[in-house]
């Protein structure tokens, strides 16, 4: 076998509390190879207890979330082809969550910021059987739903990677997923109240790293926040709004309810110092 | 140190659509539920259902009614299926669907604003309901969302290794996070078993590294009874290249909308491979089948009949491998599957996640240029043998819903009837076990030698030192269970794979791995692999006993189908005292005469 065939991973391993380590594997090319078909070799063939996430192999259950050469990616659709093999290519977990092992990480923040929001609310008056929407009407919430939950936008925001905001910020993910909620034909949910002081949608620059790295290629800033954050805007900000409530002593819409909880430590500050202090780059 | 405890009613093992569909249920008639999942939430294989979920609701074609279906289902079943668990799937799919709009699915629509269903193989009406081809992403969103509202406790990322039985029948359930490798224990009144199937058993699957029968072998364990073992569903398009994605799920929706297949040679070969006794079903000409596409992709039903890839999934996989084992193959070993002859755009809306999976993974562009596709392990239709109407096993508070429950689709699947199934069954599943559960007075008693034996039995690969590598005898067994029980089967070859899976499962007492408890996956694998080698072995004396083709088995050495010898019985497994595996047949359940005349000329 020619050096051309031969990828040099560098894989990140370790547990919290543990020295972390990278260890170097050399791992022969098949055609069409990914960087999850080169793990799943260095389990069968060198370190048996290296730990991945994942399931589908098919880019449909976003579990083999990670980060190649600091890039937040699913490692199931990232093939080797399309990288640099005469430099080794770095395989990282998600850096903005807490560390389990190796290459996972402790992504159950984002299943607590998910049972916060209000489901789903078909109107009570309105008999399922005169339900009729368009196919046009739909397909920017069919946009939304095509989310896969890989995370990997929650890893990239800066805001929930470094960890310094006052407050929680519940992140793209489920911005995306309150928009699918709030601009479906028939839900008569109001979560505005929720997004400016729960959710605190106001973090959100609008910097675009989330749409950058969206394997499902949902346009998160453009079609799912900026949108939302005018919907907050016009409720809460917009001064006749403000003076019609006043007048009639109502309180702002879509209640904030308890407060989230804060997204801890990743494991970023875990890392060697070779990989301390890395800016995730996305991809243009 | 006393174990983690979670006492509950109804412990569901599996979040897939059945165990999602059974938890909610259940905790909506009152129970306490605890929900355990190998992965993440959301993340299990109905993720990857592509095509859609069956159900009469007649939204296309008004002449489509649960009593077409129940039939479309026993024929494609082979007549082998529990006819009152194929009406009950028939009637109420309908219900099922619009339960999940009702809880915020968001279906492709017909012109007049309601669920679009799509036509598929082995069903006479358009019948799927479906969101382009990620109709399973939406199901368990959407179940998930709904169970995570209704407040029911997720146990994620933590496996089982045994139900706990007593004298009163289920008593619980013994296992350990995958996060820690803590053990933990659940005492409950109620088990149901949701754990899907048993692809990985084989090396070319579509199926992810969960699918390893763990519900069948727990249920095995525990004393219940599997029924139809022999039935493997070979699916007809799984990815052949590159070798990384080999058997990966090219979904029938592609051939529902149109897809041709062809030989290297470019002959449209399905042509050869109609049933006689169905042919007048099918399309007889190129242009007959022209015009049913021409009308199915503008949503509307026309007098042309349908093209010949839309046979049953049994019958295109031995088309498939017969061509390509008769030296008409294409380069990577499959044959070609072409939809690029219809607009591109069109391609792109219907087939989007087909569309990215091709172009990402094989560089082709479907829209411009055919896919190379060939079969690949998909589901079991056998499974744990459960009462029709509240999903009970031969053990009283075991239950199973979902792909490892037996009996609903008789010796072959049609597609889109297991997104049906789960929800229906699932449903029923979760309230029979919510009932069984608030009908038991006493507590359950968890026996303390199981927890023991389970907690041994969990740390000895660990401690063992030096022994074999758990990944090598997976490979070994899955390269076995293809060479010698695959599509086509023969006397020799599964005697064979019975004493070679006594040799394998000999070695597991060998296992080792390296490592602690924390996320360790060689040491999750030992476990899986135990009950892979049990669901192997099912299949393997399934299949040694059917002495027939039937379905999705196919017996080289007995070709036809033999209705008189094996048309009236489903094969049987269970385990003997001893701990050996006994095979067996039992009588198919007795179908009514209204359903029987449903049947018409069929039966």
């Amino acid at each position: 076998m020619t050096e051309a065939h031969i990828a040099h991973l560098k894989v990140f391993r370790g547990e919290p509390g543990g020295a972390t380590r990278y260890d170097e594997f050399d791992v022969p090319v098949e055609e069409g190879m990914v960087i999850l078909d080169a793990l799943h070799w260095i389990q069968g063939n060198a370190a048996p207890d290296l730990a991945v996430r994942w399931n589908c192999k098919a880019a449909k259950c976003g579990s083999c979330s990670g980060e190649v050469n600091g890039k937040p990616r699913l490692m199931c659709k990232t093939r080797i082809s399309d990288l640099d093999l005469d430099e080794p290519i770095t395989v990282e977990p998600m850096r903005s969550f807490p560390l389990v092992r190796d290459l996972v990480s402790d992504v159950s923040w984002n299943y607590e910021v998910n049972k916060s929001i209000q489901a789903f609310t078909p109107p009570a008056g309105l008999p399922q059987e005169e339900w009729r929407w368009q196919q046009q009407d739909i397909e920017r919430v069919q946009e939304y739903r095509k989310c896969i939950e890989c995370f990997l936008c929650q890893d990239v925001c800066h805001v929930l990677r470094n960890h310094e905001t006052e407050k929680p910020f519940m992140g793209p993910r489920f911005l995306v997923r309150t928009a699918g909620l709030e601009m479906h034909p028939i839900d008569e949910g109001d979560r505005r109240g929720y997004l400016k002081d729960t959710g605190n949608i106001g973090y959100c620059n609008i910097t675009k790293c989330c749409t950058e790295v969206c394997p499902e290629h949902i346009k998160i800033t453009d079609n799912a926040i900026i949108p939302l954050k005018e919907r907050v805007a016009d409720e809460f900000y917009d001064p006749i709004q403000w003076a019609w409530r006043k007048l009639r002593g109502k309180p702002a819409a879509g209640a904030a309810g308890t407060p989230l909880p804060m997204l801890q430590g990743g494991s970023a500050s875990d890392a060697p110092a070779a990989a301390k202090g890395d800016k995730p780059t996305s991809e243009g | 140190m006393p174990i983690e405890t979670h006492p509950v009613d109804v412990l569901v093992v599996g979040a897939g659509g059945a165990g999602l569909r059974a938890a909610i249920e259940a905790q909506a008639a009152g129970a306490k539920v605890g929900l355990v999942c190998k992965s993440l939430l959301g993340k299990a294989h109905t993720v990857m259902a592509e095509g859609g979920v069956a159900a009469a609701m007649g939204h296309v074609d008004p002449l489509d009614k649960w009593q077409t279906h129940f039939r479309d289902t026993m024929v494609g079943g082979k007549l082998l299926n529990n006819p009152r668990m194929a009406q009950l799937h028939a009637q109420e799919a309908p219900d099922r669907v619009r339960e999940l709009e009702l809880w915020g699915a968001v279906f492709d629509r017909t012109q007049d604003g309601r669920i679009l269903q799509r036509p598929f193989g082995g069903h006479s009406h358009p019948r799927l309901a479906h969101v382009g081809d990620r109709t399973g992403l939406e199901m368990i969103r959407t179940l998930q969302d709904r169970a995570v509202s209704s407040g029911i406790d997720v146990f994620m990322e933590c496996t089982i290794t045994k139900v706990i039985t007593g004298a009163n029948g289920v008593a619980g359930a013994f296992g350990y996070w995958r996060t820690t490798g803590a053990p933990v224990l659940f005492p409950a009144k109620a088990v149901v078993l949701a754990t899907g199937g048993i692809g990985k058993a084989y090396t070319v699957t579509s199926n992810s590294w969960e699918y390893s029968g763990d519900g069948h072998a727990l249920a095995y364990d525990a004393g219940a009874e599997l029924i139809d073992m022999e039935f493997v569903q070979f699916h007809p398009t799984g990815m052949v290249w590159p070798p990384g994605v080999k058997g990966l799920l090219v979904t029938e929706a592609v051939r529902g909308e149109g897809g041709i297949l062809r030989n290297k040679d470019g002959e449209r070969f399905m042509w050869k491979y109609l049933p006689e006794e169905r042919r007048n079903e099918y399309a007889a000409t190129d242009e007959e089948a022209k015009r049913w596409v021409e009308a199915a992709s503008k949503g509307q039903t026309s007098d042309a009949r349908r093209p010949p890839e839309l046979s049953t999934r049994d019958n295109v996989s031995r088309a498939i491998y017969t061509e390509v084992k008769e030296g008409r193959g294409t380069p990577h070993g499959g044959v070609f599957l072409d939809i690029s002859y219809l607009p591109a755009d069109h391609v792109r809306r219907k087939l989007p996640s087909m569309y990215d999976q091709f172009k990402e993974l094989a560089d082709v562009d479907i829209t411009k240029g055919p896919m190379e596709v060939g079969p690949t392990t998909h589901y079991v239709m056998g499974g744990i043998r459960v009462d029709a109407e509240t999903g009970e096993s031969t053990v009283s508070g075991l239950f199973a819903a979902g792909e490892c429950a037996g009996g609903m689709h008789g010796a072959n699947r049609l597609g889109g009837n297991s997104l049906s199934d789960l929800l229906v069954f699932g449903a029923r599943t979760g309230a029979g076990a919510a009932a069984h559960a608030k009908g038991r007075r006493d507590q359950p008693y968890v026996d303390p030698v199981q927890v023991s034996t389970s907690e041994r039995e969990l740390a000895a690969p660990l401690e063992r030192g030096a022994g074999e590598d758990p990944y090598a005898l997976q490979r070994e067994l899955q390269e076995m269970m293809g060479r010698l029980v695959g599509i086509f089967r023969v006397d020799g070859d599964l005697q064979e794979a019975i004493g070679e899976i006594a040799k394998l499962r000999a070695r597991l007492p060998n296992l080792a791995v390296r490592g602690g408890r924390v996320y360790n996956p060689g040491w999750n694998l030992v476990f899986e692999l135990r009950n892979l080698l049990i669901v192997s072995e099912a299949i393997t004396r399934s299949a040694l006993q059917r002495t027939e083709s039937r379905g999705a088995h196919s017996r080289l050495d007995f070709p036809e189908t033999d209705q008189a010898g094996w048309g009236d019985r489903n094969g049987v497994v269970r385990r003997r005292a001893d701990g050996s595996m006994e095979v067996a047949t039992t009588e198919l359940p007795a179908m009514s005469d209204e359903l029987r005349a449903l049947l018409g000329g069929a039966h």
